[in-house]
C-alpha cells in the first residue's frame, strides 16, 4: 500500500468483495432473501393446507351471528350478534380489567413499596414477605386460587354472607352490592364532573401563572378536588337529591336487583393486583431509594415543610426513575389479563378462542388479537413516553 | 470529664435503652408514637392470621385420609396431597416408571446448580450441558437416536466457527483442522440432501420410549423454562446485534420482530403455535404438541432477552469498539472477544429474572393442553374422590414454585454484588 497522501486520504481502493459498504448490502440481502424465503413458503403451505382443508378466507364471519353467550357485558349483547360484536364485549372487558388493574396495582403497590422503607421493622419486614409471596409463584397459579376459593369456599345465594347491614351479599355468583336507581339527574353530575375537572385544571394553570409572576402561591390542588367534587354535589342537591337505591334481594335461587360483579372478575383483578402490586412496589421502592439523600436535607434547608419537599423536590425526581419500567408493568397488566381465558373471565381472548373453534378461522382471529394487543400496548407506551418526556430532566 | 487527658477518661457504656434487644426494639418498633401503634396493631393482626392459619394447617388439619369425605370438618386435608404427590409432580408419566423424571429433575437440577459456580463459566459450561441435557432427554424419552445429519451439522458448525473467530490469531493448521471439519460436515450434508447418503442415526435405547403427550409434572415446566431460554439466549444475542446495526434492513428486521412479540401476550403465541403452526407445515408434516409450544417460548423468550442484552450493549463506551477495531479484529472477533462478554457481565442478573419470570410463565402452556407442574396439579383436583379442596393443592404448587424462584432470585442478588466487586467502591 503507498504510504504519503496523508493529508487528502482519498478513499483506499479495494477489491468490491472486501469493501464494508458492499459487503454489508451484499449480506443484508442474503438475510432477506432467506427471510422472505421462508415466508414464502410458509405462506405457500398454509394456501395449500386451507385449500385442502376447505377452510374459508377473509374476515366475512364477522357479519356472521356468533351464537355463543358472553357472561359479562358493558355494551348490550346478545348470542343473536354478530361475531364482530362479540370481540368488541371481549375487547371492552379487556380494556375494563386493564384499567382497573392499573389503577389499583399502582396504588397498593406504591403503598407497600413506601411501607418497605418504613422505620418500623414489622411494617418493612411484612411489605417485603409480600413481595415475595407473589412475585415467586406464577400469577396463573394466584388467579385459579382465588377462582377456586370464591366459587367453592363461599355460600351459594341462599347462604349469602350479608356485610354492612345485609347491603352487599358475598356469594359464590358474585358480589351483589346496591346502586342507585336511574334517575336524570345523574346524568346532569357526569357532565358537572367533567366541567369540574376542566374547571379544577384551569384553576391549576392560573395558579402557576400567579406564582411564577407574583410569587404568590395557591393551594390548587386542594381547591382543584373541591371544584371537581363540589360540582355534582352541588347538581344533585339541585336536583332534589334523588336517593333511592336498588337493592339486592334474593328472589328464588339468585338474587335481584342490585348490581353484580362476576366471581370470575374479581378473581382476575384479585390477582393481576395483587401480582402486579409486588413488581411495583419494588419499582417505587427503587425510584425513592435512587434518590440523593442530599436532596431531602437541602429541601428541608430551604424551609419547605415535609409534604412540599416531597410534592416539590422529592417525588418529581424520583418519578425519573420510576415511570419507565412502570410502564413496563402497565403493559404486563393489560397482557396478562389475557390469562382471563384460563378461569373463563370472557376477555378478547377467550372471544376469540371461541370464535376460532367456531369457524375455524384462525389466521384472520390471531392477526385480529395481535393487532388488538399492539394498539393497546402502543397507545399505553406512547402515553407513558409523553408523560417521561414531560417529567424528564430539562438540560440546558 | 471534658477536662480530663484523653487517655485518663472513664469509658462509659452506652445506655442500655440504647444497645441490645431493647435498644434495637426501641429504635425499629417504638421510635414514636405512631410507630408504637403500629406495631401493636401488627402484631394483633398476625398473630391472629398466624393463628387461624396455623389452626387450620397443623392443628386440626387431615394428614392419613384416604378419600376427601373422611376431612370434612376439619382443616387442611393434607391427605390429598400424599395421595396425589406423584399426579402433580409427573404428571401421566407411566407411573412405574416415574423413577425416570426423578432422575431427569436431579439431572437438571445438577446440571442448572453447577452453572450457577462461576468457576464453571468456561469450557466446562458446553460440558455441562451437554452431559446434562443428554441424560434429561435419555431418561425422559427413554430412546434417543442421534442422526448423522446433526452430527455433521455440529461438525460444520464447529468449523465455520473456528475459522471465523480464530482467523488471523491460531497456527495454520488449527485453521487447516477447522477447514477439515467444516469440509466433511457441508459435504455430509449436501450429499444427505441430494440423497446420495441414507438416515443413519446411532441408537440409544435402554428404556422403553416414553411419547411427549405422555410426559407431565415438574419436568416438563423445567425443561419447558431451561431449553427455552438456553435455545432463545443466542437467539436473543442475534437480534440485539441486529437491532444494534448499522445495517438498516437488518435493524428494521429485527427491530419489528421484537416490537411485535414483546406487544402480544404469551397467550396469543401459544393458541398460534397450537392452530397456525399445523397451517404452515406442508400436510403430513407434523410437530408434537410439546415441541410447538416450546418453540413458542423460545421466540418469546428470544425478544425480551434481545432487549436485555441490549441495554448491555448500550452500556459499554464506544471506546470499546473503536479499539476492537483499531487491533484488526472482524466483526465476529470483536462482537465475541471484546463486545459480548463485557456487555453480559452487565446483564447476568437481569437474564436471571428473566429465567424465573419465564420459569413462571410456562404454567401458561396448559391452556394449549399441555400439563406442566400446575396443569398436573389441576388435574389432581378432578378426581371425585378428592373433591372440595382446591386451596391444599394450590397452595403446595405455589410453596414448590416459591422455592425454585425464591432461591434463583437470591441467586441473582448475590450475582450482583459479586460481579461489581471491581467497580464498587
Amino acid at each position: 500500500m503507498a504510504v504519503g497522501t496523508l493529508g487528502a486520504a482519498p478513499r483506499p481502493r479495494v477489491a468490491p468483495w472486501n469493501d464494508p459498504v458492499v459487503r454489508g448490502w451484499a449480506f443484508q440481502i442474503v438475510v432477506v432473501g432467506l427471510v422472505g424465503l421462508l415466508a414464502w413458503y410458509l405462506v405457500t403451505n398454509t394456501m395449500t393446507n386451507l385449500e385442502r382443508q376447505k377452510i374459508a378466507s377473509g374476515y366475512h364471519y364477522l357479519g356472521r351471528e356468533a351464537g355463543f353467550e358472553i357472561g359479562d357485558s358493558m355494551i348490550p349483547y346478545s348470542p343473536a350478534d354478530t361475531y364482530a360484536r362479540a370481540i368488541l364485549v371481549g375487547l371492552i372487558n379487556t380494556l375494563k380489567v386493564s384499567i382497573l388493574g392499573i389503577i389499583m396495582a399502582t396504588i397498593l403497590g406504591t403503598m407497600i413499596g413506601v411501607g418497605r422503607l418504613s422505620n418500623n421493622w414489622l411494617l418493612a419486614k411484612i411489605c417485603e414477605w409480600y413481595v415475595e409471596a407473589f412475585r415467586n409463584v406464577p400469577l396463573l397459579l394466584w388467579l385459579f386460587l382465588f377462582y377456586k376459593l370464591i366459587s367453592e369456599a363461599f355460600p351459594g345465594p341462599r347462604q349469602a354472607i350479608g356485610l354492612f347491614w345485609h347491603s352487599v351479599y358475598l356469594s359464590n355468583r358474585g358480589v351483589y352490592f346496591p346502586v342507585p336507581m336511574g334517575d336524570p339527574v345523574y346524568k346532569w353530575m357526569g357532565l358537572a364532573f367533567l366541567v369540574g375537572i376542566a374547571g379544577a385544571i384551569a384553576l391549576h394553570r392560573w395558579a402557576r401563572r400567579r406564582q411564577d409572576t407574583t410569587g404568590q402561591p395557591f393551594p390548587s390542588v386542594s381547591a382543584g378536588f373541591g371544584v371537581a367534587l363540589g360540582l355534582p354535589i352541588l347538581v344533585w342537591l339541585l336536583g332534589g337529591a334523588p336517593h333511592h337505591m336498588s337493592w339486592p334481594e334474593l328472589k328464588g335461587f339468585n338474587f335481584d336487583g342490585g348490581s353484580v360483579i362476576q366471581p370470575e372478575f374479581t378473581a382476575l383483578l384479585a390477582g393481576l393486583v395483587l401480582y402486579t402490586s409486588a413488581f411495583v412496589a419494588e419499582i417505587v421502592r427503587s425510584g425513592i431509594l435512587a434518590l440523593h439523600k442530599g436532596q431531602s436535607e437541602a429541601a428541608m434547608a430551604l424551609g419547605l415543610s415535609k409534604g412540599q419537599a416531597m410534592r416539590l423536590v422529592l417525588l418529581p425526581q424520583a418519578l425519573r426513575v420510576i415511570v419507565p419500567p412502570m410502564t413496563s408493568q402497565y403493559l404486563n397488566i393489560t397482557k396478562n389479563s389475557s390469562l382471563a381465558i384460563a378461569i373463563g373471565y370472557p376477555d378478547l381472548v377467550a372471544s376469540i378462542n371461541v370464535t376460532i373453534n367456531q369457524t375455524g378461522q384462525a389466521i384472520e382471529n390471531i392477526l385480529i388479537i395481535m393487532a388488538a394487543y399492539l394498539s393497546v400496548s402502543l397507545s399505553i407506551s406512547a402515553f407513558m413516553n409523553w408523560y417521561n418526556k414531560r417529567i424528564a430532566l430539562r438540560e440546558r | 470529664m471534658a477536662d480530663m487527658p484523653i487517655g485518663e477518661r472513664r469509658h462509659l457504656a452506652p445506655p442500655a435503652v440504647e444497645t441490645g434487644a431493647l435498644g434495637w426494639t426501641r429504635k425499629h418498633l417504638f421510635s414514636s408514637w405512631g410507630n408504637g401503634i403500629t406495631t401493636v396493631v401488627l402484631i394483633g393482626a398476625i398473630g391472629w392470621v398466624l393463628w387461624w392459619f396455623l389452626d387450620w394447617a397443623v392443628f386440626t388439619a387431615n394428614f392419613s385420609a384416604t378419600a376427601g369425605s373422611e376431612c370434612r370438618g376439619q382443616g387442611a386435608c393434607w391427605a390429598l396431597i400424599r395421595d396425589k404427590f406423584r399426579l402433580i409432580f409427573f404428571g401421566t408419566y407411566p407411573y412405574e416408571q416415574q423413577w425416570r423424571p426423578l432422575f431427569a429433575m436431579a439431572a437438571m437440577l445438577a446440571m442448572l446448580v453447577l452453572s450457577a459456580d462461576r468457576r464453571m463459566w468456561n469450557w466446562r459450561l458446553a460440558v455441562i450441558w451437554g452431559v446434562g441435557s443428554f441424560i434429561t432427554f435419555l431418561l425422559m424419552f427413554g430412546q434417543i437416536h442421534i442422526p448423522f445429519t446433526l452430527l455433521a451439522l455440529v461438525s460444520l458448525a464447529v468449523g465455520a466457527g473456528g475459522l471465523a473467530l480464530r482467523k488471523g490469531i491460531a497456527q495454520p493448521q488449527e485453521l487447516n483442522g477447522y477447514r477439515a471439519l467444516a469440509a466433511v460436515g457441508a459435504a455430509w450434508l449436501a450429499l444427505r440432501i441430494v440423497g446420495l447418503l441414507p438416515a443413519w442415526s446411532i441408537p440409544i435405547a435402554p428404556f422403553d420410549y416414553v411419547e411427549t403427550s405422555l410426559w407431565g409434572g415438574l419436568p416438563v415446566t423445567m425443561i419447558l423454562a431451561t431449553y427455552g431460554l438456553a435455545f432463545a439466549f443466542p437467539y436473543g444475542v442475534l437480534l440485539a446485534l441486529g437491532r444494534r446495526s448499522n445495517l438498516p434492513l437488518i435493524k428494521s428486521l429485527c427491530v419489528g420482530f421484537i416490537e411485535l412479540i414483546r406487544g402480544v401476550p404469551l397467550i396469543s403465541l401459544l393458541i398460534m403455535a397450537s392452530v397456525m403452526l399445523p397451517l404452515f407445515l406442508p400436510s403430513g408434516v407434523t410437530i408434537d404438541k410439546f415441541l410447538r409450544a416450546q418453540v413458542a417460548v423460545i421466540l418469546f423468550a428470544g425478544a425480551y432477552i434481545a432487549e436485555i442484552i441490549r441495554g448491555g450493549l448500550q452500556s459499554l463506551p464506544k471506546g470499546q469498539f473503536e479499539a476492537a477495531d483499531a487491533l484488526g479484529l472482524n466483526y465476529v472477533q470483536k462482537t465475541s472477544f471484546i463486545i459480548l462478554p463485557q456487555a453480559l457481565r452487565v446483564v447476568i442478573p437481569p437474564l436471571i429474572n428473566t429465567f424465573i419470570g419465564f420459569f413462571k410463565d410456562t404454567s401458561l402452556v396448559l391452556i394449549i393442553g399441555i400439563f406442566d407442574f400446575l396443569g398436573a396439579a389441576n388435574q389432581a383436583l378432578v378426581d371425585p374422590a378428592w373433591a372440595g379442596y382446591p386451596g391444599e393443592v394450590y397452595l403446595f404448587a405455589a410453596f414448590v414454585y416459591f422455592c425454585f424462584c425464591y432461591s434463583m432470585s437470591r441467586y441473582s442478588k448475590y450475582l450482583e454484588v459479586e460481579l461489581n466487586k471491581g467497580t464498587r467502591r
